[in-house]
């Protein structure tokens, strides 16, 4: 009998499939056009508002659907994000992945799909970021949970 | 501002883009989950139990796009990839992102695509600050010199 979880984990490599392709598709995946892009005040390449126009015209509907439900179509949890703190750590996180964002040219999803696609820079990037996420789960456990724990007992 | 005509591919953009939101379409609405991308791989460091099989499986689907695409796509839409950032530029970049994003809780997919679309004023925030600092950066490196 097919269970519904292998029918999520052939969505999930399906889903991962087509974003990969989108990715590519779409030139979020050529640095030197995302940085054409991010040049507003030089020559101009308007073409990835237009990626970010496409996908979230289809989302808004999407989510817009998923918000009356209170299950997916399959039944299961919708896991709809519950942090909704504008903070610290938002902005000066977001503020940290734009200026490497425009350093490089490259962001999370475009620098895997461009490992896997065979870029030796793209897989200096991808270890370098994994250096970084790892970076901060360390801080994250053995800095930051240690001291909201001092200031909780204090 | 002067737009760059020769670079622009609205056709091949538009059409990544909507492929980008049926693919999130997909995953909110038939595994209730939210597609960023920064989010499902650092969920791996270290992985937990329970929590890992879903997210190897996206990033296989993820790691079999190259082939697929280059199959499928007719090679007039393909361009190779340019990458003018130095090694040394590369490697403080990839620290900035992968610090940055998990901080952050989210990247252009998490915050960028799925947050705008579920109307979230936290994302909207994180975007127009990375979108900032990614303005900004490019400023810096093609108008000042600096870098």
């Amino acid at each position: 009998m097919i269970q519904k979880n292998h029918i999520h984990h052939v969505v999930e490599f399906i889903v991962g499939l087509m974003f990969g392709v989108g990715l590519m598709l779409s030139g979020m995946t050529d640095p030197s056009k995302v940085i054409g892009f991010l040049d507003l005040f030089g020559n101009w390449d308007p073409s990835l508002a237009l990626v970010m126009g496409g996908a979230i015209m289809v989302g808004v509907v999407a989510f817009t659907v998923a918000k009356k439900r209170t299950t997916t179509f399959l039944g299961g949890v919708l896991r709809f994000p519950t942090n909704t703190d504008i903070d610290k750590k938002l902005v000066i996180g977001s503020l940290m992945f734009g200026a490497g964002w425009g350093l490089a040219g490259f962001c999370p999803g475009p620098a895997l799909v461009s490992m896997a696609d065979g870029q030796p820079k793209a897989l200096v990037f991808v270890l370098a970021m994994l250096a970084g996420m790892l970076g901060f789960e360390l801080m994250d456990r053995f800095v930051h949970a240690p001291r909201k724990a001092k200031l909780n007992a204090a | 501002m002067n737009i760059d005509w020769a670079h622009f591919t609205p056709i091949t953009s538009l059409a990544g883009g909507i492929i980008l939101g049926v693919a999130s379409a997909i995953f909110i609405l038939v595994n209730g989950r939210i597609l960023g991308i920064s989010g499902i791989l650092g969920g791996l460091l270290p992985p937990k139990r329970g929590d890992t099989f879903w997210r190897v499986a996206f990033l296989l689907g993820f790691a079999a796009a190259p082939m697929v695409f280059h199959a499928v796509v007719p090679a007039q839409y393909i361009t190779a990839p340019r990458i003018d950032a130095t090694e040394m530029m590369v490697v403080i970049a990839g620290l900035l992102v992968g610090i940055g994003t998990r901080y952050a809780s989210g990247c252009t997919s998490g915050h960028g695509v799925c947050g705008l679309s579920r109307l979230s004023p936290r994302s909207l925030v994180a975007t127009l600050s990375f979108m900032g600092t990614g303005f900004a950066m490019v400023y810096v490196m093609r108008h000042l010199a600096i870098i």
